[in-house]
């Protein structure tokens, strides 16, 4: 039982299959058993084509697995409906895309206060928490700009402002550096150990970068929709740069 | 609260992409446009319409014969009915009396003011040597003017004494003057003018001459063969036509103590009734300026909304014209829909939000429409000659039903972008 408090993520068995048509059934997904615990950084590494967008997709609750069962903070994701699963991206996910995806047109702060505004907080208190995550996350000069006048760092410093908006239980990242440049990608993994280390974040990284996957505590290796492989990590050395 | 960041949300999406917008809402505009420029030209029509009979009297009641069986008919002038019909058709025991007229005053003494009687003695012509001018005469008692305003220029009105007499004097006006005496109104007083009426010369004298005034509703005379009106004492009139008569009708001045004019006007019918319930042919109708108005102005508003609808068809175009941009609008933000998703936006939220940007888009419009449509019939109104006023309750209703247009043409697009899986959504290019 304490064990089972301890598992933020617990996946047993989880299948996927996608209809592509009748009598096509094509299965991504065959039998994932996987659990994080509070506080964890894992990385999931695998080529393109591994599964591992689907198995991302799954744990942050957009959609539902085939079979299999899956628990959120002991919430049965198989049976929710979509106000549930709504609520939990919303309360307990913060997602980090590769592409930002930013609303455009809207400022830095605006974007910040979404997930706020749909959680239903105040005005006052959405703007307070938006200011203090962007100046956290050396925005704060940055506030009123729209993303189209912001640089690539810029906007995922955003994004994953935007992912602690409701400070959730874990932050969800799918390739957050993959359209980044090297120096500004290793800025933001920074920020992950940060809040990791700072902040007791339980963090899961979606990469196909090995070298990546090496800095965080536990790496999974995903093969053709199956794990193969995992083995601890934690090459990162924080060398006072940053 | 969610509402209103979502109408901040859709300003902020309908002015990103100005042209797009103003296209889309162009159909709304042109609808609500030339709904409300209908409107307003009927507006200031009825308001010009109710001022003018004001004017000439609210407080007056017309009292006439008409043909039994026959529906009340308003002529133009808005005066007279079952008038012309008399020489036809009704003889001297169908028309109202002076022994009538008398009772009638007797009996609602507190409530009126004048009985004013005008009889047509017909056109005629003043003519002296080469000059000649066309008047038409009118035979009318000592109260006539309590009904009719006239400006008085020089000497005066018909008195009780000229009717008394039946003295041969006439009232004339200024464009007389101008073609008999050079327009020195003054020294005309008391001077003889011969009338042509049929062949038959009379003089009179003039003891008034009073200012003419172009009625500009229903003017259609040009200055040269203008025909002004000419008042005789009623008496001398009756000899004139060598008929000793009653009334086809007569006008009634309330006294300002009446408080319902139609309801006294149907007392004065009932007042009638028992003089005429053995005639087969005739019976007494009244109409007041109350009911003319109300019957002009109620006929404006059925045209007025039967073109409107109409051109409220084109409102159905501007609302597919909508749709079919929130369509596109909604794919092309797709992407922004599934990260809304990942965010924790419920399917309702999405739903509300697009249908708010659809909302927003059509009361823009609408409200675009509105200050147009209103420039546009106030100028209609201008150049047709009245004021014009603006139709509050065609304004309040477009608004509404603009509204109500995004709300129908956008809930199936909102609805679409609310049932995007948000998968797909995050990885729609």
């Amino acid at each position: 039982m304490k064990e089972q408090e301890q598992c933020i993520i617990n996946l047993q068995q989880i299948r996927k299959s996608f209809f592509l048509g009748q009598p096509n059934e094509l299965e991504i997904l065959h039998g994932i058993n996987l659990k994080v615990k509070k506080g964890e950084f894992v990385s999931i590494v695998g080529e393109s084509g591994s599964g591992k967008s689907t198995l991302m997709n799954l744990i942050g609750a957009l959609e539902r697995p085939t079979s299999g069962t899956y628990h959120l903070e002991n919430i049965d994701i198989g049976t929710a409906n979509d106000k549930v699963l709504s609520d939990i991206r919303n309360q307990k996910i913060g997602f980090v895309f590769q592409t930002y995806n930013l609303i455009a047109r809207t400022t830095s702060l605006a974007n910040v206060e979404l997930p706020m505004l749909y959680a239903g907080l105040p005005k006052k208190e959405r703007t307070a928490r938006a200011k203090e995550l962007l100046n956290m996350m050396g925005m704060g000069d940055r506030m009123n700009h729209r993303p189209d006048e912001l640089s690539g760092g810029q906007k995922q410093r955003t994004a994953i402002a935007r992912a602690m908006a409701n400070d959730p239980s874990i932050i969800l990242a799918d390739e957050p550096t993959g359209a980044l440049d090297s120096e500004t990608g290793r800025h933001i993994m920074d920020i992950f150990h940060r809040l990791h280390r700072e902040q007791g974040k339980t963090i899961v990284l979606i990469t196909h970068s090995r070298e990546l996957a090496e800095e965080t505590e536990r790496i999974i290796t995903l093969k053709d929709g199956a794990i193969t492989g995992e083995r601890r990590g934690g090459s990162y050395a924080d060398l006072g740069k940053h | 609260m969610l509402i209103w960041e979502n109408i901040k949300l859709a300003f902020q999406a309908l002015f990103a992409n100005k042209m797009r917008s103003l296209l889309t809402m162009l159909g709304i505009i042109i609808g609500i446009g030339s709904v409300i420029s209908i409107m307003t030209v009927s507006s200031s029509l009825k308001t010009s319409i109710t001022d003018s009979f004001q004017e000439m009297g609210a407080s007056n009641i017309t009292v006439g014969i008409r043909q039994r069986g026959e529906e009340e008919e308003v002529r133009s002038n808005g005066m007279h009915f079952g008038a012309l019909e008399k020489s036809a058709s009704a003889d001297e025991d169908d028309l109202i009396t002076d022994e009538m007229l008398e009772e009638l005053q007797s009996s609602f003494s507190d409530k009126i003011d004048a009985v004013a009687i005008s009889e047509n003695v017909g056109s005629a012509t003043v003519e002296d040597g080469n000059t000649s001018c066309n008047i038409s005469i009118s035979g009318i008692n000592a109260d006539y003017f309590e009904s009719s305003q006239i400006t008085l220029l020089a000497g005066r009105k018909i008195s009780q004494g000229d009717l008394d007499g039946k003295k041969k004097v006439i009232m004339v006006s200024d464009k007389v003057i101008d073609a008999f005496f050079d327009g020195d109104n003054a020294s005309a007083l008391a001077q003889g003018i011969y009338v042509n009426q049929n062949g038959v010369t009379t003089k009179y004298y003039i003891v008034g001459v009073y200012q003419y005034e172009e009625n500009s509703n229903f003017s259609s005379e040009s200055d040269e063969d203008i025909t002004t009106a000419a008042y005789i004492p009623l008496t001398t009139g009756k000899e004139a036509l060598h008929s000793d008569k009653g009334y086809s009708q007569f006008t009634v001045v309330t006294a300002t103590s009446v408080e319902s004019v139609s309801d006294f006007a149907s007392e004065i019918e009932t007042f009638f009734a028992p003089y005429y319930a053995a005639n087969e042919d005739y019976e007494i109708a009244t109409s007041t300026m109350e009911s003319m108005t109300e019957s002009m102005t109620e006929m404006i508003s059925t045209v007025s909304i039967a073109i409107s609808f109409i051109a409220g068809i084109s409102l159905l175009v501007g609302g597919i014209g909508v749709m079919n941009i929130m369509l596109v609008s909604i794919t092309e933000r797709t992407r922004e829909i599934g990260t809304r998703k990942a965010l924790g936006a419920r399917n309702s939220s999405i739903r509300l939000q697009f249908i708010i940007e659809s909302i927003v888009l059509c009361f823009v419009g609408g409200c675009l429409g509105i200050i147009t449509g209103f420039i546009l019939g106030a100028i209609a109104a201008t150049i047709l000659g009245y004021s014009a006023s603006a139709p509050v309750g065609a304004i309040i209703l477009s608004v509404a039903f603009s509204m109500l247009i995004g709300m129908f043409f956008g809930y199936y697009p909102a609805n679409k972008a609310a049932k995007m899986d948000p998968i797909e959504a995050l990885r729609y290019e």
